[in-house]
């Protein structure tokens, strides 16, 4: 079975914070991490190997130091991976995203299964996924919770709804995103570690992709950020003081004043 | 297509390292240098007071869009019931129809659901296209997105709003990848310029730490899937007048590769917790699993559901279903009750915009007050007992 799995670097979600002063976001150092979701997405493609074989190969699209996130996936078991790096895919967005993924799978060529996290945590749209899909022209499910079962041409697999689940099936090649509750990821192994440092990853341009300069980066992009600004600052709170018997009391009370309950 | 910082404007006076969310601008030398990994979100351009920095398009040659008029909501149906969510579409769509003095439509997919059009045009809709469908029974992304993406190259809407519920935003992506336009994920603002006809769309991202407006102008239609329970639901107006048009489709046209087997309902008991209008969470200040009675009776006696710190699903004491946070669920009712959460900003992007907040911690420096509406300092296994039965004492016996 050959497993592409999609992820992307994020800025370590901890250091997002917003000044006060300046009131924008600010990122103290600049460590970067693997999307949370795209840990999963990692573990699921490794597990999946390791019952029935095959092969785990990372794609991923951003600035050369992506690299380090490729090889991260590879100290946790992947076997390769490919990078997607050009200036001119630079200000993508969820379509063009979409697209050049889609380009760089169909380059890889043999694929049963592409596997992507549920989101990424920067720009939360969990749109990306199923934009790879339709590009491909392959089925999908989002938000898998659980692959019941996966053979050569089929998958089975839970999808999570808001009140439980669906299980659904379908034929391969496919494409699923998966949310945190389909397994609990591995650590890196020191052999992993090892094989990763030495691991070679191909780099890919616009050209190599035979991409379209119409279809990439923000000429490609349908959607454009016109505006970015901090969400409106709580006002402060009250604190309700007294002994337990009256705290309650008194917090009961304002919130039948404000109407809550 | 770039960003360029003009030499002989820059002063390198560093503002712009501030304004950028990426934190990828350095100054060297007195002059401003944008480090790889920049995305053109163009945030520095404004903030930059000697106009140094540059976004150079291509500009896209425009395209006619005259023919696409109107706005459409799609009528998300679970067992041939219409969701909640697309009657705060239509309370939407409404207004921006009215700005632009266009028709609102509603696209209602499914089986035996033709009866629900009424229902839709009671709040609004001027039209309602049906496809009624055993084939549709059960939402399918290949079925309902090739129904979807036909009816849309056939009657041209400028403007489709579709309900950011997993149902949703597994649709909308099909869609607006096959008509090549653009797509604008989970808003919670929406206003129209009756000018250009660009739908300006507020949502936010990173988590909730950060708001983008984000505009569509070259592509037709404009997509946005909408959060649940930000928009006000259509008024009912039985006297409102619309039209249903029934419509088909041939399945043998398109390979259905897709199969919902079963569709099994977990959360029934307990409240979907994105559905509630109260939550009461609990976290690791909890101590004990078997503390977690206390939040369910808290519940209970509010007609709540009960949420969960990542701390105490990890620890095992709730299912993930139940999960606030980013890595769970986000989620804004009108009360959210934090027992015993520090309020790690994990935890806040996912219930900071709930209209109230409540939190009840021991520690008087936990983050959590700091997004509380009303704080209580003190042991949370004491207080809530304490609430609940203040609690069932107002709302009286008929729990
Ligand atoms: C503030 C802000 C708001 C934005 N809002 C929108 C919007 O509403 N609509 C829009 O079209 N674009 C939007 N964008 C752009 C969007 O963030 C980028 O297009 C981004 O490249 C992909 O979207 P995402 O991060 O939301 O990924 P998601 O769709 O959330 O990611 C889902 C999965 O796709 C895979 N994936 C995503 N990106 C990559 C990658 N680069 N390499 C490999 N795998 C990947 C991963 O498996 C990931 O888990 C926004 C950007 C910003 C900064």
């Amino acid at each position: 079975m050959n497993i592409i799995v999609c992820i992307k670097q994020v800025p370590g979600t901890t250091d997002v914070k917003i000044s006060e002063k300046t009131n924008t976001l600010v990122r103290e150092g600049v460590e970067s991490i693997i999307n949370p979701f795209d840990v999963y997405a990692i573990e699921e493609a490794i597990r999946i190997k390791e019952k029935i074989g095959g092969k785990v190969t990372i794609l991923s699209m951003g600035p050369p130091q992506a690299k380090e996130a490729i090889k991260e996936a590879i100290a946790m078991g992947a076997d390769d991976g490919i990078l997607l790096s050009d200036r001119a895919f630079a200000g993508s967005d969820t379509w063009a995203t979409s697209y050049t993924l889609s380009m760089g799978i169909k380059k890889i060529s043999a694929y049963d299964l592409i596997i992507c996290g549920k989101q990424a945590i920067d720009g939360d749209t969990a749109q990306v996924g199923p934009g790879i899909a339709e590009s491909l022209g392959l089925p999908f499910v989002a938000y898998v919770r659980k692959i019941e079962e996966i053979k050569e041409g089929y998958i089975r697999c839970e999808r999570m709804m808001e009140e439980g689940y669906e299980a659904i099936e379908m034929s391969l090649p496919a494409l699923i995103t998966v949310v945190k509750e389909i397994n609990e990821p591995r650590l890196p192994s020191l052999k992993g570690m090892m094989r990763a440092k030495k691991a070679e990853i191909t780099a890919w341009t616009a050209q190599d992709l035979n991409a379209e300069p119409a279809n990439i980066g923000l000429t490609g992009s349908p959607t454009q950020v016109v505006k970015i600004f901090s969400p409106p600052a709580r006002p402060g709170g009250e604190m309700i003081l007294g002994e337990i018997g009256e705290q309650a009391e008194k917090l009961v009370t304002r919130l039948r004043e404000l109407k809550i309950v | 297509m770039s960003i360029r910082v003009i030499k002989d404007k820059c002063i390198g006076c560093k503002i712009c390292i501030k304004s950028c969310p990426f934190g990828i601008i350095t100054v060297d030398n007195k002059l401003a240098i944008i480090g790889d990994g920049c995305n053109l979100c163009g945030a520095c351009v404004p903030a930059c007071k000697f106009k140094a920095i540059v976004i150079e398009k291509e500009q896209k040659a425009t395209q006619d869009y005259s023919a696409y008029r109107g706005i459409w909501v799609f009528a998300e149906q679970r067992k041939g019931k219409v969701e909640g969510v697309a009657y705060e579409l239509l309370g939407e769509g409404r207004k921006l129809a009215d700005k632009l003095q266009v028709p609102l439509s509603a696209v209602l997919i499914g089986d035996k659901v033709t009866e629900q059009a009424k229902e839709l045009i009671a709040h609004g809709a001027d039209k309602v296209y049906v496809y009624d469908d055993p084939i549709l029974n059960n939402f399918q992304d290949d079925s309902y997105g090739e129904v979807f993406i036909k009816l849309v190259a056939e009657e041209k809407p400028e403007i489709i709003l579709i309900g950011a519920t997993s149902i949703g935003r597994s649709l909308a992506p099909k869609i607006a990848f096959r008509i090549r336009t653009g797509l604008t994920a989970d808003c919670t603002g929406l206003e129209v310029d009756p000018l250009n006809r660009n739908l300006m769309q507020t949502r936010p991202a990173f988590g909730g730490n950060i708001m983008a407006t984000i505009i569509c102008p070259n592509y037709r239609p404009q997509i946005a899937t909408v959060r649940h329970k930000v928009m006000k639901k259509a008024a009912r107006d039985a006297g409102h007048k619309g039209e249903i048009i029934q419509k088909t489709f041939d399945f043998k046209s398109i390979t259905i590769k897709t199969k919902v087997l079963n569709i099994v309902e977990e959360v029934a008991k307990t409240i979907n917790i994105a559905e509630a209008d109260i939550i009461v969470s609990g976290g690791r200040g909890l101590g004990a699993p078997e503390n977690f009675k206390l939040v369910e009776e808290l519940a209970q006696v509010l007609g709540g559901a009960v949420g969960s710190s990542r701390a105490a699903v990890d620890a095992g004491w709730m299912p993930y279903s139940h999960q606030v946070g980013q890595t769970g669920r986000t989620v804004c009712p009108k009360l959210y009750i934090a027992c015993g959460i520090s309020g790690a900003i994990q935890h806040l992007v996912g219930m900071q915009s709930s209209d109230v907040i409540i939190a009840i911690n021991k520690d008087p420096q936990a983050p959590i007050f700091k997004v509380a509406t009303f704080g209580i300092e003190g042991d949370v296994l004491q207080i809530l007992p304490a609430l609940t039965k203040q609690f069932k004492k107002v709302l009286g016996g008929d729990y």
